[in-house]
């Protein structure tokens, strides 16, 4: 039986090859292949949406949809561009979600956060006026056990532009930095 | 954090490659959406060497299209898809809209959710905690800790798809290297919770076919879980009436998780000629209490869930009648 094979990821627009064992998950090559650890292991079952990535076919356009990484097999995501919490800010900076996260204080300890702002990143992508119901329609797979959720509505509402933040928080906007400058070169491939 | 067992993936480009895989390689398993496999082998309730991934078969299995009198569904459609897709059988697709959270809705399949193992709170578990227990009747235990003294895995079918496909009268075409059969999905399924389906080792699931007349009977599915995402169900169920000037022609009522075959509630024959009226649901939600006993086999208390049970098939059946 094979034991590693080489793998080719398409994470955050960028190609990275990768040895990795047959059994490896989405979200472990991410995080302990890429160290992009930012796409956070939770029940590691696929309940509680902490570990979702977007995802789209490589010739498609846009983010994609999100998906959970732990459930999902690193080799049957090489067809797949896919788009962790990493890769969301801009050049310009935060993206519009992350940063009305910040501002309506719609998150405490931080876990479900990148799970959290990627499916409402999803879901403005498709629907930029979403309603309420929507919404929580759209973050129904990620689950917080902190907030209770109303603020991270109304951070979801603040970045479709429906409606003020309640305080501006001073946060510098900064670039993520660049996913290849942690990623483990491929040191052996064992046949 | 729980890995993977080591286990070798292949990956055919056609349903007869995937059988013959099947046949090849005993104790293989097919992953198709993952999303129940994955986290079960994570908790090493399958002892297999080799996975059969159906990725490469979406092309051929993923098609929503009417023909010779049948709605057939591919088995690979996702589960989102037909929550959009299916709006011509609206219990089916409201099944599907029900199903889990957004993230596994689209990455789940009918097939995967048909064959979906069954569930039980003693064994969905990590293999620390079921062997602090002992094991159980299901996978390497000799006891069953739902009813005492069983010597019949009771695990729960637990797919939301299966009650509404029974009550529409359903059937699927399982194919194997041998050849293909088209099954009744109300001979599908066993009553028995290790392997609750008739499928062959190599044999695969293709294609769900609804009768078109499907699509004029009065339809609604009705679920009852903890939370309204995410889980799975405490309860589930689908009725479908045939109504003619205000008339039951006929009616078929299917209650599911409660024991490891969704449960087609006998005895209906009699309620035709009857006033589609809110007398007819009072009479199914007593036939149905009467013929369902939950068990302790769901973390939801089962004497609840047999008092809400004549509840919700009253409500089901009223919102079927109301469309």
């Amino acid at each position: 039986m094979r034991k590693t094979e080489l793998i080719k990821l398409f994470v955050n627009g960028e190609e990275h090859s990768l040895a990795v064992p047959v059994q490896r998950t989405l979200l472990e090559a991410l995080r302990y292949d890429l160290g992009l650890i930012g796409s956070k292991q939770g029940c590691d079952k696929g309940d509680c949406g902490a570990c979702t990535v977007l995802a789209r076919p490589r010739q498609g356009s846009g983010r994609g949809e999100p998906i959970l990484s732990c459930i999902t097999l690193a080799a049957d995501a090489q067809d797949l561009a896919v788009t962790t919490i990493e890769g969301l800010a801009g050049p310009q900076g935060l993206d519009v979600v992350q940063r009305a996260f910040v501002d309506c204080g719609a998150l405490q300890c931080g876990f479900c956060q990148p799970g959290m702002m990627l499916s409402a990143r999803a879901l403005l992508d498709n629907c930029p006026k979403p309603s309420l119901p929507q919404i929580k329609e759209a973050l129904s797979g990620n689950l917080c056990r902190c907030t209770g959720y109303s603020q991270i509505y109304q951070a979801v509402q603040v970045a479709a532009g429906m409606r003020k933040p309640s305080a501006r928080a001073p946060v510098q906007a900064e670039r993520a930095a660049p996913s290849d400058s942690v990623a483990h070169p491929v040191k052996e491939i064992v046949p | 954090m729980m890995t993977l067992p080591a286990v070798e993936v292949l990956r055919p480009g056609s349903v007869a490659e995937a059988v013959e895989l099947l046949r090849d390689k005993p104790g293989a398993r097919v992953l198709a959406g993952g999303t129940d496999i994955v986290p079960n082998l994570k908790y090493g309730m399958y002892e297999t060497q080799h996975l059969v991934a159906l990725r490469g078969l979406s092309k051929e299995l993923r098609y929503v299209r009417e023909e010779d009198d049948f709605v057939k569904l591919g088995a690979l459609c996702s589960i989102d898809q037909l929550s959009r897709e299916a709006s011509m059988l609206p219990a089916l697709a409201d099944a599907c809209a029900q199903i889990a959270g957004p993230q596994l809705r689209r990455m789940g399949t009918l097939g995967g959710n048909l064959c979906l193992d069954t569930r039980c709170v003693y064994i969905n578990q990590t293999y620390f905690w079921r062997s602090a227990l002992g094991f159980c009747l299901k996978k390497d235990g000799t006891l069953c800790h739902v009813v005492k003294g069983g010597k019949r895995c009771v695990a729960a079918a637990s797919n939301d798809t299966a009650p509404v496909l029974l009550a529409l009268g359903a059937s699927v075409r399982l194919v194997s290297p041998r050849g293909e059969r088209i099954l009744p999905l109300r001979d599908f399924y066993l009553q028995d919770g290790v392997h609750n389906t008739v499928l062959q080792s190599d044999e695969l699931l293709v294609e769900v076919r609804v009768p078109v007349r499907a699509r004029s009977l009065k339809q609604a599915f009705g679920k009852l879980r903890m939370r309204a995402a995410i889980d799975f169900p405490a309860l589930n169920l689908a009725v479908a009436l045939e109504v003619a000037q205000g008339a039951v022609k006929s009616v078929a009522l299917c209650v599911s998780a409660i024991a490891a075959r969704p449960a087609l509630i006998r005895g209906l024959e009699d309620l035709a000629g009857r006033p589609a009226d809110a007398r007819v649901a009072e009479e199914l939600a007593r036939r149905a209490q009467k013929q369902c006993k939950p068990l302790t086999n769901i973390g939801v208390d089962p004497e609840w869930r047999r008092e809400v049970l004549p509840v919700l098939v009253r409500r089901t059946v009223s919102r079927a009648l109301q469309d």
